[in-house]
């Protein structure tokens, strides 16, 4: 059930966004529930996109980024792929937009992927087939979200925006070299938005135990252990992260200490960027990993399922690793905004 | 909707594609047929780096139709390391910092939306590096 | 080529007129400008206009407002160089009475531009600009203009309350112009703290959009006496083009087709900036007189404002500008300004000016479209 692909894949390069705004999880509490829940916050804060920007610029960014420092001509992927759950058009692919703009157009193939936050963890492991199965050498993945809370209700504090792209490619050019993946899903409704909703429904307490959890420990439990591996072989871990406390919980569950999820453990400044938070956080990972360091990524999408991923950092990674802007330097360029100006910019307001 | 001239700007758009003389070397943004230096109709594709710095800059407080969503945006002549000037929002950065001479690079992001169910243009807009 | 006479002037007065069309506004200013030249029909009609399309839904002006003129028949064109069509117009219209093809020629220029809200306006006033590279980009005309001051400033080490004197100086001669939109004066205090548009363009930096239409017509100078006693030369009439996009040119802050048609028509008329007594401007913006005094040879590169301070503009300085109002104080009705600013050289040159007038023989008008990418020069003299 754990699947390797027939030839060595790897990533080859890497590349993260984020937007500049943040709103402060404290604004969102004051304003909703009079501060009431002031010391419980499920983040500190979370980015907010810019009025000029959504999945399509900041997919653009992020595999501009990836390609720096995969250093390979564009002309020679053979997919983009892009996972989101809020892309811009409902019909009209966010990834003929993003191949045209890094150049990767027309010999390529070109997709959009839903399922909700785990849509960016089901490019990886396409791209990882595509290239696994030598029908191309390289194949991007993207993980990319705005994410729209509803107004007062809880995921309002995580709703937010970023993600990442990755190259892969034949192993012998990786940064990071795939050992093995593997993927988990049921049907599990803990989280669903229905044709042309603003904002999505969530079962509240259902969306932990049977749906997250269940999935997560699940996954990153088999695949650990078809690899005989345990939480003292990773140097490094991360999981889909909704908010702060359950990748805490998941990672203790399955044997991680904190200082092996730090690394990738952005929500807290970032908040959830949903098909993008797994991705982001191994973007934090290879930003602080070492050559032979194993990386664990479990992501989680509700409806619902989990990808897990054990990756072996190469030497090549320091080499390029400074190729392009590393995740911190995203989150380090951060501009707070009040919920005014997010309410205007996240088209909250009624105009007409 | 004018779709078609929005799809046949796109290589501008998201990638600064202009034009070089064959004849004089000179650099153009956007691209032309002509030099305007030499008059030399041997032209070539050349794409621009990006990278630049603020010629001149105004805040716009009253938009045309179409820009209203974005009030109060930059607008500014960026001169390209390459030697042209463009003209070009820019984006991610606070009305009192920016300045004659702030160094910006290129990043593509949302134009405008034509209406509710019509097209998203992207194209380029410069932010201050970091 | 035959020399060319203006026998006739109209014009309506400028502001927002709600109930009246593009045709009854041009039909005005024309049958005005007949009368003063008491004839009732013409051979040809140029009419200037820059957006009767897109904000009136009206294309197909000439043969329109000919109609409406009860002239159906006669040759009847709109001409268009955005806010240069005025002069533009006039210029077309001396060109056929020079060629000999037309003998009665009327030159027109009209705009209604209160048709659309202004956001809308503003967008098809974009469209002088460069459209794929300027306009799409959210720059509205004011943002370049805008574009132009910040670095003219940045360049010369000016502020921006250094502009004042031009609105002040063109307010002032609005007062005493019954045609004009804003017949108030302001202070440089009122300038000082007006609202940005686009920084650091203000509100009274800028002319308004507005309605109106003017008129004027033309005839061979020998002929020009059947029709007025006090008709007026036109000395020259020069036009020339520069890059419509700002970022294409090579000198930001040189109106480089401002320069060379004022050099040719310098050249036509055997004159030069020492010989013109007044100059009708285009200060679209505060910006843009500074740069056609400069272009035109009346002030050195960066003094143009400058001049202003020293109160050379004013009706009693070295060279007066905006004597009926400008663009700021009449304002803009954009493809009919550039006969508004012959028709008020007329008006001084026959001493027809009212409060406003002042001692002249020699009068230039400089009517820009775009940027400056468009920019048409007349000179006109007196006869006596």
């Amino acid at each position: 059930m754990t699947m390797k692909p027939s030839r060595q894949v790897g990533i080859v390069g890497y590349g993260a966004y984020v937007p500049r705004y943040r709103l402060a999880a404290e604004e969102i509490s004051q304003l909703w529930r009079g501060g009431q829940d002031r010391d419980t916050l499920p983040v500190r804060e979370k980015s907010v996109p810019g009025p000029d920007e959504d999945s399509v610029s900041m997919s653009i960014e992020a595999a501009r980024n990836a390609l720096q420092r995969a250093q390979i001509d564009p002309t020679q992927l053979r997919a983009v792929w892009v996972g989101s759950e809020s892309p811009p058009y409902a019909v009209k692919p966010t990834s003929t937009i993003v191949a045209q703009a890094i150049g990767a157009v027309p010999s390529t193939s070109a997709g959009d992927w839903e399922f909700a936050c785990k849509a960016g963890s089901e490019t990886m492991q396409a791209a990882i087939a595509m290239v696994g199965s030598s029908m191309a050498d390289y194949a991007m993945g993207i993980g990319m979200d705005t994410a729209q809370g509803r107004p007062g209700d809880a995921l309002e504090y995580t709703a937010a925006a970023g993600g990442a792209a990755f190259v892969f490619g034949p192993g012998e050019e990786a940064l990071a070299v795939l050992e093995a993946s593997y993927s988990y899903v049921t049907d599990t409704p803990d989280f669903f938005r229905r044709a042309h909703q603003h904002y999505p429904e969530h079962g509240n307490r259902f969306t932990g135990e049977p749906a997250y959890f269940h999935h997560v420990l699940s996954a990153g439990r088999h695949l650990m252990e078809s690899l005989g591996l345990t939480a003292e072989d990773f140097a490094l871990a991360v999981f889909h992260q909704p908010n702060v406390k359950f990748p805490q919980r998941a990672a203790q569950k399955l044997g991680f200490t904190a200082e092996q999820i730090r690394p990738g453990l952005l929500v807290g400044d970032i908040g959830n960027t949903y098909a993008g938070s797994s991705l982001i956080g191994l973007t934090g990972c290879l930003d602080a990993a070492q050559p032979g360091d194993r990386i664990l990524m479990v992501s989680f999408g509700s409806g619902a399922g989990s990808d897990a991923f054990s990756f072996v950092v190469t030497e090549q990674l320091s080499k390029r690793r400074s190729l392009a802007r590393t995740t911190q330097d995203y989150i380090a360029r951060r501009q707070p905004v009040h919920y005014a100006t997010y309410a205007r910019w996240r088209s909250k307001l009624l105009l007409k | 909707m004018d779709i078609a001239r929005h799809w046949r700007l796109r290589d501008q758009r998201y990638n600064l594609q202009g034009t070089v003389c064959a004849g004089c070397g000179h650099k153009m943004f956007p691209p032309r047929v002509v030099c305007p230096e030499c008059r030399s109709r041997k032209i070539e594709t050349f794409e621009f780096s990006g990278q630049g710095e603020v010629y001149s800059h105004t805040v716009v407080y009253q938009a045309p139709e179409g820009f209203d969503a974005y009030v109060p945006y930059v607008a500014a002549l960026v001169r390209l390391e390459e030697g042209p000037l463009i003209s070009a929002q820019l984006t991610d950065v606070n009305v009192d910092e920016v300045a004659i001479g702030l160094p910006v690079e290129m990043v593509t992001r949302k134009l405008t939306e034509q209406e509710e169910n019509g097209l998203i243009v992207y194209g380029y807009k410069f932010r201050p590096r970091f | 080529m035959r020399e060319v006479a203006i026998v006739g002037i109209g014009q309506t007065p400028v502001g927002e007129h709600w109930d009246r069309s593009l045709r009854d506004l041009s039909v005005q200013a024309i049958l005005d400008a007949l009368d003063d030249a008491h004839i009732a029909r013409a051979d040809a009609l140029y009419i200037g206009n820059m957006l009767s399309g897109e904000l009136a839904s009206q294309e197909h002006l000439g043969a329109l407002v000919a109609d409406h003129l009860g002239l159906a028949g006669m040759e009847a064109i709109k001409i268009e160089a955005a806010c240069g069509s005025g002069g533009a117009a006039v210029r077309s219209g001396a060109l056929a009475v020079a060629s000999g093809q037309q003998d009665v020629v009327i030159a027109a220029g009209v705009e209604k531009m209160t048709e659309m809200s202004s956001n809308c306006t503003t967008r098809y006033l974009a469209s002088a600009a460069d459209g794929d590279y300027e306009a799409a980009q959210g720059f509205s005309f004011v943002a370049i203009n805008a574009l132009i001051m910040q670095r003219y400033m940045y360049e010369h080490g000016l502020h921006k309350e250094d502009f004042a004197p031009f609105a002040v100086n063109a307010h002032a001669n609005a007062v005493g112009n019954p045609h004009a939109m804003f017949r108030r004066p302001i202070t440089e205090a009122q300038f000082r703290a007006a609202k940005p548009i686009c920084a650091p363009i203000t509100l009274l930096d800028s002319s308004p959009m507005a309605d109106g239409a003017a008129a004027v017509i033309l005839c061979p100078l020998d002929r020009a006496r059947e029709f007025s006693e006090r008709p007026i030369r036109i000395a020259a009439s020069a036009l020339a083009t520069d890059t419509v996009a700002l970022h294409d040119r090579r000198d930001v802050l040189f109106l480089q087709a401002g320069y060379e048609s004022a050099r040719r028509a310098y050249r036509q008329a055997g004159v030069g900036p020492d010989d013109i007594d007044l100059f009708e401007l285009h200060d679209a913006f505060t910006i843009m007189a500074a740069l056609s005094l400069e272009a035109t040879g009346f002030a050195e590169r960066g003094q143009g404002v400058r001049l202003a301070q020293e109160g050379e503009i004013t009706r009693r300085g070295r060279i007066p500008i905006c004597t009926m109002g400008g663009l700021k104080g009449r304002g803009h009705p954009v493809g009919a300004t550039g006969v508004y600013q012959i028709v008020e050289a007329v008006q001084q040159l026959r001493g027809q000016a009212g409060d406003n007038q002042i001692e002249a023989r020699r009068a230039m008008t400089q009517n820009i479209g775009g940027s400056g990418a468009t920019i048409v020069t007349h000179i006109l003299e007196t006869m006596d």
